[in-house]
């Protein structure tokens, strides 16, 4: 017998549940005990770079918006730098959280984010990626967390070098991780679990 | 801080297993078929967008964060039902202890309520109960929060479904790719193989690991029982080797 490898396995996940919300935004639905929900607010102060709000729906199959979903964002600042612990190339805008949660709208179902639009990161081998933002969509009946990313409509150049974008083997797919502007400072992003328009998960 | 010669956690995640993980389409809990996608995930190596994630500092905590028998209870009063303790470390795959998480856990009351509009069961509310709570890890990645036993209720699906006692879990960790939600579900529950949304786990040995023992050691007599909850998340490659430029 060779030797036994100690690796743990990682925790099943299960689903959110449709009272996630109790949990995560516990403000939200009435509970309030912390003075407030995490992730309500990205800003603790003025910030730098050019500020957007990403409004969006999350549809099932049959096109239905989910109004028990939640969707968090993670991002780096305008000048691609993650207000993380572990972000070594330099310190973020002290001022800029990176990172969202959206129970979405009790009856509509939309979230909304208040957000800056985040600057490029590079790819492990250097080449920078095009700008983009991390979302996760958990809810009942979803059995593990999707992970997908929102890339912006109107950076068609960098978009158009990106590794991962150039990766999509069903290039006609790209549009569902684009999100499009609406207005000024204003990006509509929608997020169909199935069906027709299905947005691209990531496994990663 | 770094020991000496400790390499810095720079290395990318370790891939996630899918065919431990649940899949998307479970048929059997019904809300799951028209909420799976059906394309296959585009898998690619984790990026700095993977392995960074927000901070949440422990100033965050108000004093009884961590205590859901109190924490939602009129000054005097507690939470009604089996008083628990729950324990346990957040761990990666590696073994080793993951500090600094941010932990929320979510349940309904004793009897099996939860404090939601959309809730109808008809078991009681209890008024000194919220039924939410938070805690961060400390240094070698354990936490505890205290509650009551939640009750089993049942649930819109088959004709006469029921979810096992069971509390939920959000756990951050140091990279966004670790993020979990998942559920603890309690030793000795019958309602644990009957059970649709349990019935996505793929093994048995999946549903041992949502699955918390009791543990007499923490049991504090006279008081409170305890349960013991490890909780893996994926881990991250430390190693002086990873090179970056050809490593994809």
């Amino acid at each position: 017998m060779v030797q036994k490898l100690d690796n743990l396995r990682e925790s099943p996940s299960q689903t959110a549940g449709p009272y996630v919300h109790i949990g995560c935004t516990p403000n939200f639905t009435g509970i309030d005990i912390y003075g407030g929900d995490l992730g309500t607010s990205m800003k603790t102060g003025p910030v730098k770079g050019p500020e957007i709000t990403i409004t969006g729906i999350v549809y099932d199959g049959t096109g239905t918006p989910l109004r028990d979903a939640m969707i968090e964002i993670w991002q780096p600042d305008a000048a691609g730098l993650f207000p993380s612990a572990n972000e070594t190339r330099g310190t973020a805008d002290p001022n800029f959280t990176g990172w969202g949660r959206s129970p979405g709208d009790m009856d509509t179902g939309e979230f909304r984010f208040e957000t800056v639009k985040p600057g490029a990161v590079p790819w492990p081998d250097g080449q920078m990626q095009a700008p983009h933002i991390t979302a996760w969509v958990v809810a009942r009946g979803i059995n593990i967390g999707l992970h997908t990313r929102i890339y912006f409509e109107d950076e068609a150049e960098v978009n158009s070098t990106d590794p991962i974008l150039n990766r999509i083997e069903h290039q006609n797919r790209i549009p569902t991780l684009l999100a499009k502007k609406t207005g000024d400072g204003e990006y509509r992003f929608d997020i169909h679990l199935q069906g027709p328009h299905e947005t691209i998960f990531f496994d990663i | 801080m770094n020991l000496v010669n400790t390499p810095p956690q720079t290395g990318g995640f370790v891939p996630r297993d899918r065919d431990w993980q649940p899949d998307a389409l479970t048929p059997w809990y019904k809300t799951s078929v028209k909420r799976s996608p059906q394309a296959a995930l585009l898998s690619f190596p984790t990026t700095l967008s993977e392995e960074t994630s927000p901070v949440f500092g422990h100033g965050l905590l108000g004093k009884l964060d961590n205590d859901l028998i109190l924490n939602y209870a009129k000054p005097g009063e507690s939470a009604i039902g089996p008083r628990i303790i729950v324990h346990g470390r957040v761990l990666d795959e590696m073994g080793r202890g993951v500090p600094g998480a941010l932990v929320e856990f979510w349940q309904a009351n004793a009897g099996g309520r939860y404090r939601h509009k959309k809730e109808s069961y008809q078991a009681a509310l209890d008024p000194n109960f919220g039924g939410c709570g938070r805690t961060i890890t400390g240094p070698d990645g354990s936490y505890e929060f205290r509650t009551v036993q939640p009750g089993p209720y049942p649930w819109p699906n088959g004709m006469n479904d029921w979810r096992p006692a069971h509390i939920h879990f959000s756990i951050f960790g140091h990279g966004f790719a670790q993020r979990l939600i998942t559920q603890m579900y309690f030793e000795g529950d019958p309602h644990i193989a009957l059970c649709p949304i349990v019935g996505v786990l793929k093994s048995q040995e999946a549903i041992d690991a949502l699955t918390a023992p009791l543990d007499m050691h923490r049991t504090v007599p006279m008081d409170s029982r305890a349960f013991k909850f490890d909780i893996v998340l994926r881990g991250q490659r430390q190693t002086y080797f990873e090179n970056r430029k050809e490593g994809m």
